[in-house]
């Protein structure tokens, strides 16, 4: 009851909040000289402005900003993102398209961060100031300070190329036609590489938060009671420290989920993978408004989707949580 | 012989103020007594207490004596034995009821897990069983209580849970370090009484450390007295009470102040009312409900005097020394001083008048602002003012020497004070302004009770030595006594009784100060020791 009525008010924040990115975005775009029409003529090699003009009516790129943006956002509420110039496709069809690809990479790749970054930190934390968390720290520092596109190429270098031991790039092998468990295999292989790149920066600072929150909390009261009872070290650490060490990662999890999105745009161009980050690449490429508009539609929805599933987790985890507090 | 501690030393990391925590102990607590051990804050205490369960902070570490219990040296066992003692055979509370329980979890869930480690009981006994212990420790509703989180209980009701769970399997010994000194002086009272309560049902050992004579006088069977790590003095409780031996247990004793109010000569023709508070109310809004702080608060302070506003947390005692000070806006009524409305007044207006009102803040520690210098602290609020520095630095030397600190220091920081030095710098920092009103919350409650005598003494003769008038805040009553002169008591945003401290504090008529003052740990005892 009391995270249901934590959901309802969460949600009617999220909407006016979505509402101010599309506004902001489609009037952002409006300043840019060009539209997709500009950008298909330049590819057809034409300059003649009855077909442009016949173009931009078909696609209803016409009419003053103001319009263009009420019928927008009117379409909107249809589910209706427009269509295509580029792909002459509606865009909702390519997202829905690419979409799955970059959710898996994040997906895997926040997880994993999450989960290692929790186990290590732990770890660290355990062995504070000893070999074993300087070394943590160390190598954790080198993580974060190296460049994720650096990591992936280093990566291709060695596994790819030199080893040979993992594909470079693509998210399944095409050619070999896999069905069912084969090409669920033959994609996680293909996901080894990219995760890895993509999950290293935040691996390093899940490490970072989990070590010094656990540091924080194993120095509560609290902590000293579970010892007085008797409890077993291994079971303090779990069942009272690491509950109440994991809050400020839940919080570090909804703030970073659209970080990550950013990151996912730069590991999908190194490793070819078609996904929504070398979509919205290409969309600003060839001026595709529709296109970029839809992305940003989705991308926004999937963080706010995000930090909605994240808020929850943290009130079910903790009790203090008030509804509408 | 339950537990007996014989030659302990306890040795301290590299680097600290002292290489012993605790030095050559030697202690025993009989299998049906309550032995107090008395100390100021550093005397080891805790740390002896800590030893025992060998729950000591890292780096601190026992280096000789033997802790017997039951004819065992707890110093020898392993870890795993070691376990199997702590909770089952000796249970232990601490002081802070407010985070000594963990948060996430269900209170009933949190005394459940003893019985898990201990015993194989199913899982339907032990919730019968720790129903049946909420029950004994007289909470109104044990079901509610095991249901609820932490933070949904007071006080007094976590203090309880505590309670349960280190008698969850009926232990021989059972360690209490401080276990009251966070709570209200009526709830202390209670938990005094079922901690003896369950000590004599369960007939057990209990090792009973606190800062507080009061408390010792109303609890101790024996009692043992720690200075720096050292035993100072033991013995039975009317001995040490009564004719204590040591100089420094008669020190401590002394400094215990009366609940009497001393015999003041009369205050001279007492003078107008410098601050009125006239039907002054204060309502916040919180989680959606509405939350009294203060209703129809009227009082006066005359100049020169000191008013005394004592209550328990959540009275309004706090809320209106900071209307007083306008850090928080009041709903309705009137605040005067010197006949002028400040709740009226804009913020302009009230920067012309800020200085006549200024405030001595509860906690030494947090108050100053740990990366400025002292000097620059008190140097602060004139300099903001308009006053030149060159005029500004000389005052507050003298000021420093006003609070009985040397003039040279205002060039070092905070942390390099003692809480009750650190009290005297936000003393001089409120004096700097020239103030006619003087706000103290709460301004010993932080300290030892030795250095709280000084600092008392010293508010006492800087108000005779510029005529200051004081509104004193404070839980205290005997604080309340040694140094104000009227005293209104509170309960729940409401005055409940005003009058002269030595018709209040001694007969009391409203039933709520009644209660109050009849909850003040160690009453009767002092009560003889006085007459």
């Amino acid at each position: 009851m009391r995270i249901l009525r934590l959901a309802l008010r969460r949600l009617a924040v999220s909407l006016p909040c979505m509402l101010i990115i599309l506004l902001g975005l489609f009037l952002l775009l409006q300043l840019a000289p060009g539209d997709a029409i500009d950008a298909l003529m330049g590819q057809m090699g034409s300059s003649d402005t009855a077909l442009a003009e016949t173009l931009r009516q078909q696609y209803g790129l016409g009419g003053g900003v103001a319009t263009r943006l009420a019928v927008y956002l009117f379409n909107l509420l249809r589910l209706d993102l427009g269509f295509s110039v580029a792909y002459n496709q509606p865009v909702l069809t390519v997202i829905l398209q690419r979409l799955p690809v970059t959710l898996l990479l994040m997906v895997s790749a926040l997880s994993f961060a999450f989960a290692a970054g929790m186990v290590v930190g732990v770890l660290a934390a355990r062995r504070v100031n000893r070999w074993p968390d300087t070394l943590i720290s160390m190598l954790v520092l080198i993580f974060y300070a190296t460049p994720s596109f650096w990591i992936g190429l280093m990566g291709i270098l060695i596994f790819a190329v030199k080893l040979n031991w993992l594909p470079s790039g693509g998210i399944s092998d095409l050619s070999a036609g896999f069905t069912g468990l084969r090409l669920v295999l033959d994609t996680a292989v293909h996901l080894i590489l990219p995760t890895m790149t993509l999950a290293l920066i935040y691996f390093a600072i899940y490490v970072r938060i989990t070590r010094a929150s656990m540091l924080e909390v194993m120095t509560l009261d609290f902590i000293r009671t579970a010892r007085a009872k008797g409890l077993k070290e291994g079971a303090v650490l779990v069942r009272h420290a690491l509950r109440n060490a994991l809050l400020p990662m839940v919080t570090i999890l909804g703030l970073q989920a659209g970080a990550m999105l950013g990151g996912a745009v730069v590991v999908e161009s190194v490793f070819t993978l078609p996904g929504l980050g070398r979509l919205a690449h290409e969309a600003v490429i060839q001026r595709d408004l529709n296109m970029l508009l839809g992305i940003v539609f989705m991308s926004s929805l999937l963080v706010i989707a995000i930090n909605f599933i994240v808020d929850l987790v943290y009130a079910r985890i903790d009790p203090r949580i008030e509804a509408n507090g | 012989m339950a537990l007996s501690i014989e030659n302990l030393s306890v040795r301290l990391p590299r680097h600290a103020d002292r290489d012993y925590a605790v030095r050559d102990l030697s202690l025993n607590v009989g299998d049906n007594e309550i032995v107090c051990v008395v100390g100021e804050s550093g005397s080891g205490k805790s740390i002896m207490a800590s030893s025992i369960l060998r729950l000591l902070p890292e780096g601190v570490t026992p280096e000789a004596g033997r802790i017997l219990f039951e004819g065992e040296d707890l110093l020898r066992f392993p870890p795993h034995a070691m376990r199997s003692i702590r909770g089952a055979r000796i249970g232990m509370i601490f002081q802070d009821p407010m985070t000594a329980l963990n948060p996430l979890h269900r209170v009933g869930d949190q005394i459940a897990e003893t019985f898990r480690i201990h015993t194989t009981l199913p899982q339907a006994d032990i919730r019968a069983r720790v129903l049946d212990l909420l029950g004994q420790m007289h909470l109104p509703d044990p079901a509610r209580a095991a249901r609820a989180y932490p933070h949904e209980l007071s006080g007094g009701q976590r203090q309880r849970a505590m309670i349960a769970m280190a008698l969850a399997l009926e232990p021989k010994l059972l360690i209490a370090d401080e276990p009251t000194t966070a709570l209200d002086v009526t709830t202390q009272a209670q938990i005094l009484s079922l901690i003896r309560e369950l000590q004599q049902r369960n007939r057990m050992g209990v090792l009973f450390i606190t800062h507080d004579f009061g408390v010792v006088a109303e609890i101790a069977t024996r009692i043992a007295v720690m200075r720096h790590g050292v035993l100072v003095e033991e013995g039975s409780a009317a001995k040490v009470l009564e004719a204590p031996e040591h100089p420094y247990t008669r020190e401590l004793i002394a400094a215990v102040p009366s609940l009497k109010p001393p015999s003041k000569e009369p205050l001279q023709p007492l003078g107008q009312a410098v601050l009125s508070i006239v039907d002054v109310s204060k309502t916040y809004r919180q989680k959606g409900r509405d939350v009294a702080a203060l209703k129809n608060v009227t009082l006066a302070l005359r100049r020169g005097s000191t008013l005394g506003i004592v209550g328990e947390s959540g009275s309004g005692k706090s809320t209106l020394a900071r209307c007083i000070v306008r850090l928080l806006t009041t709903d309705s009524g009137a605040i005067e001083v010197d006949g002028a409305n400040i709740t009226t007044m804009t913020t302009v207006e009230w920067r012309k008048n800020v200085r006549r009102v200024q405030m001595v803040f509860q906690d030494p520690y947090a108050s100053l602002n740990p990366r400025r210098k002292v000097g620059d602290l008190v140097a602060q609020g004139p300099l903001i003012h308009g006053a030149k520095a060159a005029d500004v630095y000389p005052r507050v030397r003298d000021l420093f020497a006003l609070v009985g600190l040397d003039p040279a220091a205002v060039d070092r920081y905070p942390h390099e004070f003692s809480g009750g030095q650190r009290q005297r710098i936000g003393l001089a920092r409120a004096l700097a302004m020239d103030p006619d009103i003087l706000v103290a919350d709460e301004p010993v409650s932080a300290l030892d009770v030795s250095v709280q005598a000084q600092v008392l003494t010293l508010i006492a003769d800087i108000q005779r030595k510029l005529g200051l008038s004081v509104v004193f805040i404070t839980h205290d009553l005997r604080v309340a006594a040694q140094i104000c002169d009227r005293v209104a008591i509170m309960q729940g945003g409401r005055v409940v009784e005003e009058g002269m401290a030595a018709d209040v504090l001694v007969a009391p008529q409203h039933p709520y100060s009644q209660a109050l003052v009849a909850a003040v740990p160690g009453r009767r005892w002092h009560a003889e020791t006085d007459v």
